[in-house]
């Protein structure tokens, strides 16, 4: 129907939604997009990542991974009533929680070194909305058809067929929908215990409601919303674009070959006008799952995807011409070979090519050296270090802590001897998923002795508590000692915590107050 | 109206309206927002039904669903009463060393009874116990009644010269100066005398002839060597804590004309559980025996 036969390539009858010379005001209805599979390099990397990533959002939390009998055996949990995050052999409590927040300065890092050097490929191939948009095409046209059969379907009036085309289609959205939804309780508590529960009803009501919001938006943005989501609700694009650089790849419609473009090229051909290699078939706007034109230039709604780049490697294949018309390319590249073949500000495109056709060699070709830049290798220097200094605290960091609280009401009591007594509360934290005996003692605190409340040890400077696995431990500690050894006025000391069967040790600085001026 | 206008530089219809030459664009909301804008209202009118929402003159309306803010309250309320009740019962049931000795149970009676004292013992005591002069600190090991458990439980249950219980604490320590019962040189004596016990200034060349008047008036309360006696409720003379000072002018005022503390009977205002509570509370400050 809207496919016309012309030079063995289809040409589709498509427009770009962001046309300029159409350019509607805000408030337009959404032009609905019907994009056409694609074929080629990038599609099957799009599929393997694809593959990877919903493979790891879908398995991950039922890994399990051994940390003995106090402990968990998830790999990876999020145990937000314990209060606890644990991954694989880390485990982190919430006051080491800046090691968090210095994944989240990899991960901002991470995004400048990414963006600088291959562009948005977060946003092509690896953004959530992008790779279930991409899911929930592929049942779309497994239901449906491609392109033309989705346009007919969606014109044709309500039949049986239509009806029941489109409730297999919604209903396997929707699975898939419950499915991601499903997914993500998994990793707040024990998957298959959750698992079970859900199943039969019991599992507690955030479960079930965080299964439904995640439904509900998934469905909606994966189904309906799409390409929206990139263009008006995101802010990644905005903060990407202020990153790029002429030396960052994007995938680039290279008109110093492809223009002037035609769709009669061997017409023009035979009276000896001289034409690029596009030959306008629209074969990249067909496929764009954001409904753009490519050849318009660089433009916000462009996520880079590259299945363009597909789509006209097979477009150029069939001419037998080279390929990379669509490319990545870098913006300094493009500046350059524009340069060579429009010396007089328009493309002359008898000089881009040869007698036979073959591009003039002095055109460069991106390759993956351009990322190879001391700006990508500063973020990349800063991004490892950051790695590097949080994995050897990470690997150095204590697993026994002590904090200490003083009694401020009052601060200091007089004993009938003379000695004067502080009252602490001491918490032992006992970071390590099996039960400890902690030893409790002095530092710096000539002749003071420790008493507890219960009288059930001391007086003596070396107590001992038996620290529950993974626990915090709360003991009143009293402090005393006589202010005729010690002095007037307030001293210092440390409280130490002391593993008695291992050797970690945990300092806490504290001050015993007498009460008497100086 | 019965054409539209359009306005020729914005290609935006114009409402009509038209002020000094200026025409006003009609760009309204869009349909979503004034969907929502709909549903709002509709939820409001359902809301006032369901919900208490007018007020009326002398009341408001109660509402559908009869719901009330203070039932929620009375109900929460109750609920952590009834949550309550188990442990209380076995408090109320289990005698005071036990409830020591248990860990769940002194832990909940150290917890009520730190917020009994905030309320009922604070205003003399202070709100940590420390205490004033005249006003003995609980912290410390010095007890005037003794500080066993049984002994703090007893003191608060029935109080101290609580002329309306009769199982009160009573000592009473004669007014040696006001009723002429010794010189004041004696007393000056005694006075020094005491004050050599615990190593206080004091004048060395009385304290022979206070030992004597000591020894004649005083020890057979505070004792021989003058560590008094729990049962009498006769102060420790020979440690560092003074509930009085620890001047000359002090110990000689209280010789003289002494000042008698009165703490009332809680047993019967509060009834024997929250004393239980609050003597764990209090023997858990440091310096229970």
């Amino acid at each position: 129907m809207n496919v016309i036969e012309q030079q063995n390539t289809a040409q589709f009858e498509v427009e770009a939604i962001n046309r300029r010379d159409r350019q509607t005001p805000l408030y337009a209805a959404r032009q609905k997009i019907h994009p056409k599979r694609a074929e080629g390099t990038f599609r099957r990397l799009k599929w393997l990542v694809m593959f990877v990533t919903l493979g790891i959002y879908y398995a991950a939390p039922w890994l399990r991974w051994d940390r003995g009998p106090y402990a968990p055996d998830q790999a990876i949990l999020v145990d937000l009533y314990h209060r606890r995050f644990y991954f694989f052999f880390i485990e982190i409590w919430p006051q080491e929680f800046y090691y968090v927040a210095g994944l989240l300065v990899m991960a901002g890092v991470g995004l400048f070194l990414v963006t600088s050097s291959v562009g948005r490929a977060w946003c092509g191939y690896t953004c959530p909305q992008t790779v279930w948009v991409d899911l929930f095409l592929w049942v779309e046209r497994f239901v449906e058809g491609d392109r033309n059969a989705r346009i007919k379907l969606d014109a044709a009036p309500w039949s049986a067929a239509k009806v029941a085309r489109r409730t297999v289609k919604h209903a396997t959205w929707l699975a898939i929908s419950v499915a991601t939804g499903g997914a993500w309780i998994f990793y707040f508590a024990d998957a298959p215990t959750l698992a079970r529960d859900v199943v039969s009803g019991t599992a507690p009501g955030i479960a079930y409601m965080t299964i439904a919001v995640l439904t509900s938006t998934t469905y909606v943005l994966g189904g309906f919303m799409r390409e929206q989501v990139c263009i008006y609700m995101c802010p990644w694009p905005r903060i990407q674009a202020a990153m790029l650089d002429e030396n960052s790849l994007t995938v680039t419609y290279n008109d110093w070959r492809g223009e002037p473009r035609s769709r009669h090229a061997k017409k023009m051909a035979a009276e000896g006008r001289p034409i690029g290699d596009c030959v306008d078939c629209n074969a990249c706007v067909v496929v764009c799952p954001m409904g753009i034109d490519i050849r318009d230039g660089q433009q916000l709604e462009c996520i880079t995807c590259a299945l363009c780049i597909d789509a006209c490697d097979g477009i150029m294949d069939k001419l037998g011409r080279e390929r990379g018309l669509i490319s990545y390319a870098t913006l300094a590249d493009y500046n350059r070979n524009m340069a060579i073949a429009a010396p007089a500000g328009t493309i002359d495109p008898t000089i881009a090519r040869d007698g036979e056709g073959r591009l003039n060699s002095s055109f460069r070709k991106t390759t993956w050296r351009s990322i190879l830049r001391y700006r990508t290798g500063l973020y990349f220097a800063v991004w490892a270090l950051i790695g590097l200094v949080m994995l050897y605290a990470l690997m150095h960091r204590s697993r026994l802590d002590i904090n200490v609280l003083r009694d401020r009401n009052p601060v200091f009591v007089q004993l009938s001897d003379g000695s004067i007594r502080n009252g602490f509360t001491v918490k032992i934290l006992n970071m390590m998923p099996e039960p400890r005996t902690i030893g409790i003692s002095l530092d710096g605190l000539p002749a003071a002795q420790m008493t507890l409340a219960d009288s059930s040890q001391g007086p003596s400077n070396l107590l001992f508590f038996e620290a529950e696995p993974d626990k915090l431990k709360v003991v009143k500690v009293f402090v005393r000692a006589d202010p005729d050894i010690l002095g007037n006025g307030s001293h210092d000391f440390s409280f130490v915590a002391q593993d008695m069967t291992g050797s970690e040790t945990a300092r806490y600085a504290a001050k015993f107050e007498t009460g008497r001026n100086q | 109206m019965s054409s539209k206008e359009i306005d020729a530089i914005s290609g935006t219809e114009t409402t009509g309206h038209e002020w000094d030459g200026i025409k006003e664009l009609n760009t309204p909301l869009p349909r979503w927002w004034l969907w929502t804008f709909y549903i709002t209202i509709i939820w409001a009118l359902g809301y006032t039904i369901a919900y208490p929402a007018w007020p009326l003159i002398s009341t408001n309306t109660k509402g559908l669903l009869g719901y009330s803010s203070r039932a929620d309250v009375a109900r929460e309320l109750a609920a952590a009463e009834a949550g309550r009740a188990s442990v209380l019962q076995r408090i109320a049931e289990t005698d005071i060393a036990g409830i020591a000795a248990d860990e769940e149970l002194s832990r909940f009676a150290v917890a009520a009874g730190r917020s009994a004292f905030k309320v009922y013992c604070s205003q003399c005591h202070g709100s940590g116990a420390q205490g004033a002069p005249g006003y003995p600190n609980l912290n410390d090991d010095d007890w005037l009644w003794g500080g066993t458990l049984d002994d703090i439980f007893l003191t608060i249950n029935h109080g101290v010269r609580f002329d309306a219980d009769d199982d009160t604490r009573i000592s009473e320590m004669p007014a040696f100066g006001r009723d002429e019962l010794l010189e004041p040189g004696q007393i000056s004596a005694v006075a020094n005398f005491v004050l050599s016990l615990s190593g206080k200034d004091h004048d060395a060349a009385q304290v022979e002839e206070g030992k004597t008047v000591y020894a004649e008036n005083c020890a057979s309360c505070h004792g021989d060597d003058g560590t008094g006696l729990a049962e009498f409720g006769a102060p420790n003379l020979a440690d560092a804590i003074w509930l009085y000072g620890d001047t000359m002018e002090a110990v000689v005022a209280q010789i003289s004309g002494p000042q008698h503390g009165v703490m009332p009977a809680w047993g019967t205002r509060l009834g024997e559980t929250t004393v239980k509570q609050l003597a764990v509370y209090v023997h858990s400050l440091g310096g229970g025996e």
